[in-house]
């Protein structure tokens, strides 16, 4: 089993894009019901969910707040899944509710071993 | 006098012994277990001449501590005449002060919990060692509880005793920082102890009672002593009485196991339900959300008798959180029948094959459960699988059930 992290990206930015409490909670099962399903085939290797707060540095030593660069979407969380290959590991992110949002997306990677096991 | 001395063997041998392991150290171990063995013959002879003496209790510690006296006083003669050269050996006074005040006593148990859970060694030899010197149980019913002979047991505590031997560990309570982390096998013990008589399938009722009161009683200890009153303590407390709530309905008259929707309610213990919400209230402090506090959770929603879609929903969300701090194959399970319960029968037959837990009995009678109603022919195949991986006769009982006759 390889590990594989799972960033999620969401439009954090556009007010009418932000879920109202109630969808939160909804949207929050629905996660929930996610990583338990990854985690029921002992898949599931670690996570955070990632608060809006943030800054970002850039050339120059630029500081801007938040967690944002020019594009809309921005890293909300991720969650580090086990799998045998990278098609199994893309199978199980396929199922990450975020994808419901139009212009959501997830990214799939390989977490490189630096000490490779053996 | 036939009840009395073995009664008071169960409560009195492991406070005798934890208290002499203490003041001996853990190298002495076999010496402090004799003399408690010893003070128990003594007591069976001379009671059943001279009668049981007003103060049972205290005639023991009485009787053991003169024993342990003798016992160093042997050792001061060694010490001073025959091995002058060792320096290193605190001095010995005589044995005036083996204390067997409630408070020693408590101290020491507390100590030995936590010197007999050392991660040295197996978790399967802390269950035994724990029943044998904390919980005061015979060589014959701990082999009985484990399924096998009291050669290997004896072996097996043995070798326990020697590696903790080997391992210098000593009977002594953590420092404050290192309570936390050596809670962990602790509870994971007294977790095991407790499902080893929760789930065994045991002929001998009693026996299995007793392993989960006994864990109960640790579990109890912590929970009563500062230094270890830990949220996490409580959260086990509150899911072990949840669970023991439940010990008159869970086998019907003929041993027979009955599931939790079929039990009658009346006879779960409502004294103990509340113990557990007590208990489960004490834990909701602090930061830290460890697996007994997922479990007990579960466990108190199971109290709540209404299929109502509230119960199902937090059972599931507990599920999918216990899950990602702790998988085992039973809470994965467990977890796709809560599934089934919110979001229906089909998708938690996708939900199901995706564990991969093929030859479990119980997997094999999950996918029958839902396939019922739905593909009764799948349903049978998966019921007969399970019927041919299930090792007990008690669980095919149950199985042959679910099966459509014929």
């Amino acid at each position: 089993m390889e590990e594989y992290i799972v960033f999620m990206r969401l439009d954090l930015l556009t007010k009418d894009a932000q879920p109202s409490p109630e969808q939160m909670q909804v949207y929050m099962k629905q996660y929930q019901d996610w990583v338990g399903g990854i985690a029921a085939q002992n898949k599931f290797a670690g996570g955070k969910g990632l608060a809006t707060e943030g800054r970002v540095v850039t050339f120059n030593d630029v500081v801007t707040d938040g967690p944002f660069v020019e594009i809309k979407e921005s890293i909300a969380g991720f969650i580090i899944i086990k799998a045998a290959s990278l098609d199994e590991a893309t199978e199980l992110a396929r199922g990450c509710p975020i994808l419901k949002g139009e212009g959501n997306s997830v990214e799939v990677r390989k977490i490189s071993a630096v000490h490779p096991v053996g | 006098m036939n009840d009395l001395i073995p009664h008071l063997f169960r409560t009195e041998y492991r406070k005798i012994v934890s208290v002499l392991c203490r003041r001996f150290g853990f190298q002495e171990i076999e010496v402090a277990e004799d003399i408690a063995s010893d003070t128990f013959l003594t007591a069976s002879q001379s009671w059943g001449i001279e009668g049981v003496p007003p103060n049972p209790v205290g005639w023991l510690y009485q009787v053991a501590k003169n024993k342990a006296k003798n016992h160093l006083r042997r050792n001061t003669i060694w010490q001073e005449k025959i091995a002058p050269d060792i320096q290193d050996h605190a001095p010995f006074s005589g044995g005036a002060d083996i204390d067997l005040s409630a408070q020693n006593i408590m101290d020491s148990q507390l100590q030995m919990m936590f010197a007999i859970c050392h991660p040295a060694i197996s978790a399967e030899s802390q269950i035994a060692l724990s029943l044998r010197i904390l919980c005061g149980f015979g060589i014959d019913e701990i082999a009985d509880a484990f399924h096998t002979s009291k050669d290997t047991i004896n072996k097996r505590l043995l070798r326990a005793k020697e590696k903790l031997r080997e391992a210098g560990i000593g009977i002594e309570m953590p420092e404050a920082a290192q309570v936390e982390v050596r809670l962990e096998p602790v509870l994971a013990t007294i977790y095991l102890l407790f499902n080893e008589g929760y789930y065994s399938m045991s002929k001998n009722k009693a026996l299995r009672r007793d392993l989960c009161l006994e864990a109960m009683r640790l579990c109890t200890m912590l929970v009563e002593n500062p230094q270890t009153n830990e949220p996490q303590v409580n959260a086990l407390l509150s899911l072990m009485c949840f669970h023991a709530s439940r010990f008159d309905a869970r086998l019907d008259d003929h041993g027979e196991l009955v599931v939790i929707e079929a039990q009658n309610t009346d006879l779960w213990n409502t004294d103990l339900i509340s113990k557990g919400g007590y208990f489960l209230r004490n834990s909701a402090r602090g930061q830290a959300l460890s697996r007994y506090h997922l479990e007990a959770a579960i466990a108190y929603w199971h109290t709540v008798q209404e299929d109502t879609a509230d119960k199902w929903e937090n059972i599931l969300q507990c599920y999918n959180q216990l899950l990602q701090l702790h998988y085992t194959p039973t809470a994965a399970l467990n977890r796709t029948y809560a599934f089934s319960k919110v979001h229906g029968k089909p998708s938690a037959i996708r939900e199901a094959e995706k564990l991969d837990l093929k030859n479990n009995h119980f997997y094999e009678l999950l996918l029958g459960e839902l396939y019922t109603g739905i593909d009764t022919p799948k349903a049978q195949a998966h019921f007969h699988n399970a019927l041919a991986l299930a090792k007990s006769e008690v669980e095919k009982q149950a199985i042959r059930k679910k099966m459509v006759p014929g």
